[in-house]
Formats: C-alpha cells, structure tokens, sequence
C-alpha cells in the first residue's frame, strides 16, 4: 500500500513538472485565422512575396496571405526543369570570370524602386559565393541580367538599392587581398586585406548594370546596408564585424570589441567625387551576361579593369559610428530619419538619429579616427536604445504607422516596438530561430503594412518528418492591430535569407503572355514548318525545327553520324498563353527545353551510339501530347546514309485550300 | 404629299450616318470557351476583315480537321464596302429627295440585303463546317460540326456563341428603325388615300 502511494506521488509530481515546460507551438494560433490566409479556389492573393532560396540558389515566389508557391525563378543555379543552364542560350547567364558554375547562395531581395516605392519593374538579388548581383524582369519573372563583382568574396551586403534605383550598392563579406596584390601571408591580414563596396549603375530605362567604380573600405566583414530615404536619401548606411580584423576563428576573435561599426557613405558625393576623379584602375576581370527577349539568348562578355578611390581619399564622405556587438540588420525607417542597427551579440538595439549624425559631422563629434576614417561618438548619433528587447536582434522591419518589427535569432521571436518611444509593444514567438523578417513594403518610404513573415532557420517538429534533412520554414502574421497574430506557417524551398512583397497589382497586368513569332530574332528561328531544315557544316549539324500541338516539323531526321554534334533548335510556334512544349532526347547529356510560345530554344547532342533515337515532347501540350515524338537515326561515321528529314503528310494547312473554293 | 413626315425623314438621315460606324465597328462575333479558356476565344467579322484570336482558334479546329479561316475565304469581304456605301449614299439622297417611295427602296434594301448576308454567313457555315478533313485526330459523329448561326452552340469541350457586335446592331437598329418607318409611312399614305377619296 505505502508503495503504491509513493507511485502515485511520483506520477502526480511527474505530471506537475510537465506543466512548466513552456507553451506549444500549436497553443498560439488563436482566432480565425483560417479565415484571414484562405484564398477561395480561382481568386488572387493580395501581394507577391519575393522569397530568397539560400543555398538552391534560386527566388521563389509565394503569394501572400495564402503562402501557395506560384514560381521558383531559376537565378544563379542550373535548373533541368526548364533548361535554364543547360540550354545553349542561357548558359552563358553562369558564365563568371571563373567559367561556368552551375550554383550560388542567394541571400537578398531588392525590389527596384521609384520615389521610395516598390515599382515593381525588377528585382536585384545577390549570389553570394561567387560575388554576382542578378537582375529579374517581373514582366516575364525572368533572369535577365547578371553582372559579376571582382575584389569581393561573399558578396552579402548586398543587393540594396537607392530611393530611384540610381545604384544598387553590393558590400563584400570577406576582406581579401585585392586583385594585383593577391599572394599575400594570411597573417598580413591588417595590412594587404581590404573590403570593397561596389557601386552597380542602374540603368533608369532598361535597368542594365555596370560597375563604373568600387570604394576600398578597411579589412571589416561587411553585413547589411541600407540607402537612406527623404533627408537621408544621399546617404548609405551598412553594418559591418570582425572590426578586429581577425583572419582566425573569427567566432572568438571578431565578438571580442565591445563595439563593432555602422558605416554612413554620402553615395551622392563619392558620385561627384568619382566623376571629377580618375582613381585606381585594376586588372580584375568579371563577366556580365545579359538575356535578350528578342534574340531569346545571353550574351556573355568578360570585362577587364574596375576604377578604385580609397576610402581615405574620400574625405567627408565616409564616416564610421560606434554599435553595439556585431551589427547584423542596418535599416532605415520609412521618415528616412531612423537607422536601427541589430547588433547580434548585443543586449539592446541601437537606434541612431540622421539629424544627430548631421549635427555630429558639422560639430566633429570625434571619437578618434579608424583606418584614417572618422568615427563619430555613439552619444552624438544615438536617438536611443529599446532596452531589453529580446536575444539576438538581427534585422528590422517597419510598418504604416510609426512601429519597427524586430527578429530575435537568439530567443526566437519577433518583436514590436515603437520607433518614437522606443517601448515594446508585443512579442510572438516564431519556430524556430528566424533570421531576417520582412513587412510587405517594410523596405520602402511609405510601407503597406498588413503582413509580416517571419524567415525561420529550424524546423524541427513543425512539419511531417523527412529523414535527417528539413525544410525551412516561413511564419506569416497579421500586423494590424495592436498584437500581432500568427496566420500560418509554411515550409519554403532552400533557406530563405531576404525577401520583399509587393502589392499583386503593381505586377500582374504587366505580364507577357507569349512572345510574338514576328519579333523573334534568334539567329535560327524557324517560323513556319515550311522553314524547318537539316543543315550539316562538317561535323556540325542544325536541326532547325517547330513545334506545335501536336508535333515536330520535322520529326523523322536521318543521316546524322557517330561523331556528329547536333543542335536541336526548337521554335514554339504557338501565339497563346500557357502552351509551352517541352524536348527531350534520349540519352542526351543535358536536361530538357522547356520552350515558351513564340521562343527558339536549343538543345546541344552528341549521340554516342548508333540507332534510332527518340525524341518527345515533356509537357503536356494537348489531347495528343503523347503522340508528339520523333525519331532520330544515327549511323556509323562516313556512312552513305543521306541527311533527310520529313513531317507526315497531314498538315493543318490541307483542308484550308478546299474551304477557298 | 408623297413626302415623308419630318420626324422620320431625319430619321432616315440619321440611320444612315450611323450605318457609316458599321466600317469602324466588328459586325459579328463569334465566342468560345472551354475549361482550358476560361478567358474565352473570340472572332469578330468586319466589313472587310477577321481580327481576334483567330490564329489560336485555327490551331485548334485542326483536331477535327476544320480548315484554317482566313481572310481569303470570304470574297464578300472584296463588295461589301461598296454596298454598304451605296446604302448609306441611297439613304442620304432619300432624304434630301424627301419621297416615300425612296424610303420603301431603301427600306426593301436593307432587309433584302440583311438576309442576303444571313443566308450567306450560313452557307459558309455549313461549307467550313461539312468540310473536314477525313484524317483528323478526331473524328466527330457525322463529320460535321456547323457552328451556330446566332445563339449557343455545344461541341465537345467548346460552347460556341455567335451574335451580332457592335455593327451588326448599328445595322439591325438603323435597318429596323427604317422598316418601321417605311410601315407607318404606308398607313399614313393609305390614310391620305381614303381622306382625299373622301372628300
């Protein structure tokens, strides 16, 4: 008996102890949430969500509140799905100084803008690994440009954008030596390593890139950066670590200074100054490869040479604050008058005044200097700190009516304060560990406010289990009231770093349908069956072929020989949305084309065997897809087996001539 | 006497300027919708010409093996300028004339040359849609399908819905308003006849 009370005691206490364990996750969806992110069958979300794909490389694109994946926008990695890479005309897109590389960290999204707001022309996003600033047509949700950055590694800080998309500005991570002086001693770190900070040209216009010069910045690790907006829209502010200059286990040696920095860069003078000024030009060779709607291919041209001026040389134009332990976010609120700094290891959030920093600057409110640059007193800057806000401050965001949002890596949560009183106003738990946040237009003078997505790095419990390796997650809240409420929350592609959202109808009436046969100016475009043809030019053979529901012209070719190289190009003759055709070789070492109406694609084989090779169409175009196939026959080198080609006798043009009478 | 009472005298001027907009103006149109077009396909017939999505509709038809419409199939679109001219030049002389009996011509006109046009539209029809080509992919009961002559029309996945646009209404709308015209100029005239017998 005395046993079986002690049994029950223990279970009793047992059971008591569970009860503190913190709050589930499933315990704070309250409401009707359901409700709020439900998109009836047939109707539209309200904003796109542009969602960086980390290490896939790639942009996906969500529509929000409804989280559903509309598109993953092929970037810097090679996509099979639809050929991006692999076909001859958009390989040239990953060629870097390097050669071509089939992948990238994509980190970073930057809606193009115009007076402060998201004009949903383009959107810049960085590869991170091989230093490149990528530019995508949100008329056809398209890579259109990608532009490499010499004298960076881990190009992070980067892409962020002035107020009228004047430049997009591109902060390096690493600090290395620079080209010209590369085989250096690691250890002579503090004195042959630099950071750069690119300056990309934007054209008003076409939105084409150039790098018309770099700015070399003492050896810190760059991290985010913001342009200023209204008073401070001449300026750039970044955050930067490792102020220690450390080359060494940089997670003991660059958390040991008590204050790392926030940049402040007036864009606008060093623009002057680099106009009157020659600067340093430098070897360093990168690659700019541009796609072309009209020829429906990318060029890839190799640049050699970039203008360089020194940090120290651009007097009155660079000046270092003092912030709190390694500064992470580094952003502008909507006035353009506030920079919160997130400092990752830091106990508080700095928030740093651009009328203060002015005043500084005309007061010479010195500390001392840094690296001959310098360094106003963090009292001279500051507006005030958020005390107590939470572990881990990484990035802010901001909202309609005068409030910051704030993710918290460490204790995992967002956090709601108001800019002009600095008090918290709420915190909500997200799962787990978000990295950056974002509040649709949360970047622009004049946010829409609404949502708030939460980017998470651990997913854990939250989703069916997939073996060892996760997805990452998205947590979506409504941010109208007073408290924020979480909506949903839903796996993404990759790891989802930076992202914007827009309004859905600044984009989606602009959108190209299909690409008009007439305008189609690629160098072996066929638009017409009666113009398909098999042309051999020694061992060279170009197969120039259409496609339309349902079959090739042509679809028997015979003649090609061992040892031949055969070029496949496919022109989609159909004039009507959503009838793209797709091809795929048997055997080929590529992946399939994926042809959009109106667009010639090609796809490069080298058959490595003799026999009668089948090709197909890979996506399902009509009643009589699987019907549209064809047959290729290979024979030995020097066989006398003529090059022909044919269609079969039923063409769509034959009853026509009877119906004219 | 023999005139036409003011009212619609400037009636007929009225009607026949308007008839000009018909060169401006599709005069027919045909729709279509399947599930996989929800937007929709549409063809407009204008006095001399096709517009609309009739490339897409073509690339469809051949499944059942319907010809490719093009503009060459319709030598109307060659004369119809010219008729439509001499209506609205007979219109106006009828009004500067100012005699009932031109209002009756030009009346029996337009209704003569309306189901001139109908008869012919359905003719056409019935060629384009008893014509197809044997060697289709699909092959539909009877190897025929004309599509309406006005109204709604269901084939396979495609509701078709053939009516008059814009023109054809200017065309109905002046042509009936003449005709009505025309009716109650001949009661009026029978009117007269009696009153001066009478008298």
């Amino acid at each position: 008996m005395k046993n079986y009370i002690n049994y029950v005691a223990a279970t009793l206490a047992i059971a008591t102890l569970t009860q503190c364990k913190p709050k589930s996750a499933s315990q704070v969806v309250t409401g009707d949430a359901a409700s709020k992110v439900y998109v009836a069958p047939g109707k539209y979300d309200e904003v796109y969500n542009f969602v960086s794909g980390g290490f896939s490389g790639q942009l996906a694109v969500y529509g929000l509140p409804s989280a559903r994946l509309l598109r993953v926008i092929p970037v810097f990695s090679q996509n099979p799905e639809n050929g991006w890479g692999y076909s001859e005309e958009t390989k040239p897109m990953l060629n870097t100084s390097h050669g071509f590389i089939p992948w990238d960290d994509l980190h970073h999204v930057a809606l193009s803008q115009t007076a402060g707001l998201d004009d949903g022309r383009w959107v810049f996003v960085n590869g991170n690994n091989t230093p490149r600033v990528a530019r995508i047509d949100l008329k056809t949700f398209r890579t259109a440009e990608i532009i490499e950055l010499p004298n960076s590694s881990g190009n992070h800080s980067s892409p962020f954008l002035t107020e009228n998309s004047e430049y997009v500005i591109a902060g390096t991570r690493f600090s290395t030596p620079l080209d010209g002086n590369n085989d250096v001693a690691i250890s002579s770190y503090k004195e042959n390593f630099k950071g750069t900070i690119s300056f990309i040209k934007v054209d008003p216009t076409s939105g084409n890139m150039s790098v018309p010069f770099q700015v070399v910045m003492p050896p810190f690790n760059f991290d985010l950066s913001r342009a200023g907006k209204g008073p401070s829209h001449d300026w750039f502010f970044f955050s930067c670590y490792n102020t220690e200059q450390a080359n060494t286990l940089l997670e003991v040696n660059a958390s040991q200074r008590d204050k790392d920095f926030v940049v402040a860069i007036n864009w606008k003078k060093i623009e002057e100054y680099a106009k009157a000024n020659k600067g340093r030009v430098t070897t360093s060779k990168y690659a700019h490869n541009v796609y072309d709607d009209k020829t429906h291919s990318a060029t890839s041209t190799i640049s050699e040479g970039i203008v360089q001026f020194d940090a120290a040389e651009l007097k009155d134009m660079i000046y270092l604050i003092p912030c709190p332990k390694s500064p992470h976010g580094c952003d502008t609120d909507p006035t353009g008058e506030y920079i919160v700094a997130g400092g990752k290891l830091a106990a508080t959030i700095p928030v740093f005044s651009f009328s203060k920093i002015l005043k500084a600057i005309e007061g010479k409110q010195f500390d001392t200097e840094f690296a001959g640059l310098p360094v106003i007193k963090y009292e001279a800057a500051l507006y005030g700190e958020v005390p107590k806000p939470g572990l881990g401050p990484l990035h802010t965001e901001f909202d309609d009516k005068g409030n910051a949002y704030t993710s918290m890596f460490v204790s995992s949560e967002v956090v709601k304060w108001n800019i002009k009183d600095l008090k918290v106003i709420d915190r909500k738990p997200t799962f787990y560990s978000l990295g950056h946040l974002m509040v649709v237009g949360g970047g622009t003078a004049h946010p829409y406010g609404k949502y708030l997505v939460a980017y998470n790095k651990i997913t854990k419990d939250r989703y069916l289990p997939t073996g060892p390796e996760l997805s990452q997650s998205a947590q979506l809240f409504d941010i109208s009231g007073e408290k924020m409420e979480m909506l949903s929350d839903f796996p993404t592609i990759g790891e989802p770093h930076y992202a914007q959202a827009i309004e859905a109808s600044k984009i989606k009436d602009g959108q190209v349908r299909f690409f008009k046969i007439e305008d189609n100016k690629h160098q072996y475009a066929t638009k017409g069956e009666k113009e398909s043809k098999v042309v051999r030019t020694g061992n060279r053979i170009d197969v120039y072929a259409t496609c339309i529901r349902s079959h090739f012209s042509p679809d028997n070719i015979e003649g090609i020989q061992l040892g031949d190289e055969v070029y496949f190009h496919v022109t989609n003759l159909e004039q009507d949305w959503d009838v793209p055709h797709g091809f795929a070789i048997k055997g080929a070492n590529a992946a399939e084309l994926l042809v959009m109406p109106g667009e010639t694609s090609t796809l490069k084989w080298t058959p490595d065997r003799i026999g009668v090779i089948p090709f197909y169409c890979t996506d399902f175009c009509s009643a009589l897809h699987q019907e549209m196939q064809g047959y290729m026959r290979v024979s030995p080198k020097g066989s006398s087996v003529k090059l022909v080609w044919s269609l079969g006798d039923f063409s769509s043009d034959a009853p026509a001539a009877a119906a004219t009478k | 006497m023999n005139r036409i009472r003011p009212f619609f005298r400037w009636l007929v001027l009225l009607a026949s300027l308007l008839l000009a907009g018909v060169y401006y103006l599709p005069i027919w149109s045909i729709q279509l919708w399947a599930p996989q077009y929800p937007e929709g396909l549409e063809m407009l017939i204008w006095i001399n010409n096709l517009s609309g999505n009739v490339d897409v509709i073509n690339d469809l038809n051949h499944y059942i093996g319907m010809g490719k419409i093009n503009i060459d199939m319709f030598p109307e679109f060659g004369f119809m300028v010219y008729v439509l001219g001499f209506v609205i030049f007979f219109g106006v002389l009828t009004f500067i004339v100012n005699k009932r009996f031109l209002l009756y011509i030009l009346s029996g006109l337009l209704v003569v040359a309306a189901i001139a046009a109908l008869v012919d539209f359905y003719n056409w029809e019935y060629y384009y849609g008893h014509n197809l080509n044997p060697m289709a992919a699909i092959i539909i009961e009877g190897q025929s399908y004309q599509p309406p002559l006005i109204g709604y029309k269901v084939l396979l996945n495609f509701t078709a819905l053939s009516m008059p646009s814009y023109g054809g209404w200017i065309l109905f709308g002046s042509g009936g308003s003449l005709v009505f015209a025309s009716i109650l100029e001949i009661f009026k005239s029978k009117r007269e006849k009696k009153s001066k017998i009478n008298v």
